[in-house]
């Protein structure tokens, strides 16, 4: 059992599990699974350029969705910390020999050392990742009115068209970036 | 809200990041290689959950179950007209969850595992956010 929780899961136990989270959250309270929403809620907290897009009732709207949060970084802290998997991830090796031709060294963790952590935040290269990348995940998923978890879960999920046209867009932009922009920021 | 309510949604997000993180969909590394279509895994992950997802969906509306409180279940439908929204929003979301490597969840999860630096990209994400909140009436929807 215990094997079990430091052991990573295959894609056939974790898929259904995230895929549950729909109907675990309707059943419990009505509530639509989606995670960007809570960028929005902690805007609206702290809304002091009184702009319109904020001003409604975060509390009311988001305290679920918050607690959501705070939950998902507790998961995170008992699946990467406390029963962290001390392996490297068995990741493909074409990816690997690619990575390691666009300079990337470590591959023991998550993420890689060479641009998580606080000593490349400095470097033009971190900048870019951490910041434009936060940046773009946050604005985007507004802009499209979810994110990975709003739209391909929950939103397809509901056989809606508005979600499938948002994945494709997350593939657009995602692929452009992979194939074309990484290289050159790596560079 | 009452403190049983709460502690529901803990234990719900808490598994949610616990299986993040388990299935490596935290993983930059993952990511990368799901853009590079080198590995079935992150499609696998998606797929599965997407067709419980849906079977799940069709049971609650067919069934018009209603949730715990006894309240009936409505799922809000999406206007689908704004195409620009979504393929444009879209597509700028895809070059930031390809470049950092981690879409909402995931920032937050990677935070619980000690990551501290993912500070720095959720803080991100919020300026990313309530930057289009002030733009939102500029921008093509």
């Amino acid at each position: 059992m215990l094997d079990f929780l430091y052991q990573p899961w295959p894609w056939y136990v974790a898929g259904p599990i995230i895929g549950l989270t729909v109907p675990i959250l309707l059943i419990m309270g009505g509530k639509m699974f989606g995670v960007s929403a809570n960028l929005r809620h902690v805007c609206a907290s702290c809304n002091f350029g009184n702009v319109e897009f904020f001003n409604y009732d975060w509390k009311t709207a988001g305290k679920w969705n918050l607690t959501f949060l705070v939950g998902s970084v507790l998961g995170g802290f008992l699946a990467g910390y406390v029963f962290a998997n001390p392996e490297p991830i068995q990741l493909a090796s074409s990816t690997i020999a690619e990575l390691q031709a666009m300079g990337i060294q470590d591959f023991d963790g998550l993420v890689p050392d060479d641009l998580f952590a606080w000593e490349v935040l400095g470097s033009g290269t971190g900048l870019i990742v951490l910041v434009l990348g936060g940046f773009l995940v946050g604005f985007g998923a507004r802009y499209a009115g979810g994110c990975t978890s709003g739209h391909a879960i929950s939103g397809l999920s509901d056989l809606q068209l508005a979600s499938l046209l948002a994945v494709i867009g997350f593939f657009i932009g995602g692929l452009i970036m992979t194939w074309f922009i990484y290289p050159i920021i790596l560079s | 809200m009452k403190f049983s309510e709460y502690l529901k949604y803990l234990l719900i997000g808490t598994g949610f990041g616990f299986v993040l993180v388990k299935s490596e969909v935290v993983s930059w590394f993952r990511i990368q290689e799901m853009f590079r279509f080198d590995s079935f895994h992150m499609y696998g992950i998606i797929g599965f959950a997407i067709i419980v997802g849906i079977i799940s969906v069709q049971i609650i509306k067919r069934r018009n179950m209603k949730d715990t409180h006894g309240n009936p279940i409505t799922i809000p439908p999406k206007d689908a007209s704004q195409v620009t929204r979504y393929i444009v929003g879209g597509s700028i979301f895809g070059l930031g969850w390809a470049l950092l490597g981690a879409c909402p969840g995931p920032m937050f999860a990677l935070l619980g595992s000690g990551l501290t630096i993912m500070l720095v990209p959720i803080a991100a994400a919020l300026a990313g956010t309530y930057t289009y909140g002030i733009l939102r009436d500029k921008l093509p929807h």
